[in-house]
């Protein structure tokens, strides 16, 4: 590889630090759809959260909270 | 023309289970360097503290012998010698007990920064592994399942049991940030090299930090019983 590639990812949260990290995607995902609704959809000041929760959550809880909220049954404080 | 070949005697390291091996596998990581270097400390102590109580053990048995020594002594107490065998045996252990809580504590060391979060997620009896970073939507990026190869389908060189189709593959000298689930019922995610060994619970993240400090091919087997194949389930990373 000529270039350097800049390896980056969601960072170790202060409110997180034990070996359980649930809490830590969950809220991750709360907050980028809270940081939606109060943006909008089209800000991309969200885009920043969108990458947290995506590192840190299994593509298959992100699929099932994505079919909660749609379906309004997510059991969050969005 | 006679070409002569010098072989260089290289020194491969262990990073699998070898038959017979008494001893760890070579450390990979500063956690798992550690704990070898943890173990030894303390064995050394513990051959100190065996040699003690087995010459202690051989020679009443060879003095008090009944053929030389007919007659038994009558020894109800004896206060100082009481009083000495307690204490010591005590503060040994006190000793011994400082490596191990400090490397328990810098163990649990939180990585701020780290490069890269790799998901591995368990199931009966494969693993799936989720490179995430750079997803732009919510649509997986780099999934793939790694099985282990069944016998028949080896390849010369190839270990038993132990080789998966697609191996985790990761940079090394970089803080990883490996986030484990399962997705049916509990594992455990080992590689010995690394000194990582973390059970996977179904609904829980664990995250492990490691940083690997040298490449090469690492090998792990499951750890918690998850049901038929619970012996066959691995976890190789590049």
């Amino acid at each position: 590889m000529a270039d350097e590639i800049e390896l980056k990812t969601a960072p170790a949260d202060f409110r997180f630090p034990t070996t359980n990290q649930t809490r830590h995607c969950f809220t991750r995902y709360i907050e980028f759809h809270r940081c939606l609704a109060a943006k909008g959809e089209e800000s991309n000041e969200c885009e920043r959260f969108a990458k947290f929760y995506r590192s840190l959550c299994p593509g298959e809880w992100i699929e099932k909270w994505n079919e909660q909220r749609e379906n309004g049954t997510f059991p969050g404080p969005l | 023309m006679i070409v002569r070949e010098w072989l260089f005697l290289t020194m491969a390291a262990c990073d699998a289970a070898e038959p017979w091996q008494l001893g760890f596998q070579d450390a990979a990581t500063p956690m798992m360097q550690g704990i070898i270097d943890l173990q030894h400390n303390i064995f050394f102590f513990l051959i100190l503290i065996l040699l003690f109580v087995l010459q202690i053990l051989v020679r009443a048995l060879w003095h008090f012998h009944y053929q030389k020594n007919p007659v038994p002594q009558r020894i109800v107490h004896g206060t100082t010698i009481e009083i000495l065998r307690t204490i010591f045996p005590s503060i040994i252990p006190m000793f011994i007990a400082i490596p191990p809580f400090a490397l328990l504590y810098s163990m649990d060391e939180v990585v701020v920064d780290q490069a890269i979060t790799i998901k591995a997620i368990g199931h009966k009896w494969y693993r799936t592994y989720e490179y995430s970073d750079y997803n732009s939507s919510d649509e997986q990026s780099l999934t793939f399942d790694s099985y282990t190869i069944p016998e028949d389908d080896l390849e010369l060189g190839q270990s038993r049991l132990l080789e998966v189709d697609n191996r985790v593959v990761v940079p090394a000298k970089t803080h990883l940030h490996i986030i484990v689930t399962s997705a049916d019922v509990l594992h455990s995610w080992v590689v010995h090299s690394s000194g990582v060994k973390c059970d996977v619970v179904p609904g829980r993240l664990n995250q492990i930090s490691i940083s690997v400090q040298r490449e090469g091919v690492y090998y792990g087997q499951c750890s918690e019983i998850c049901g038929m194949n619970h012996a066959f389930t691995r976890a190789p990373e590049t």
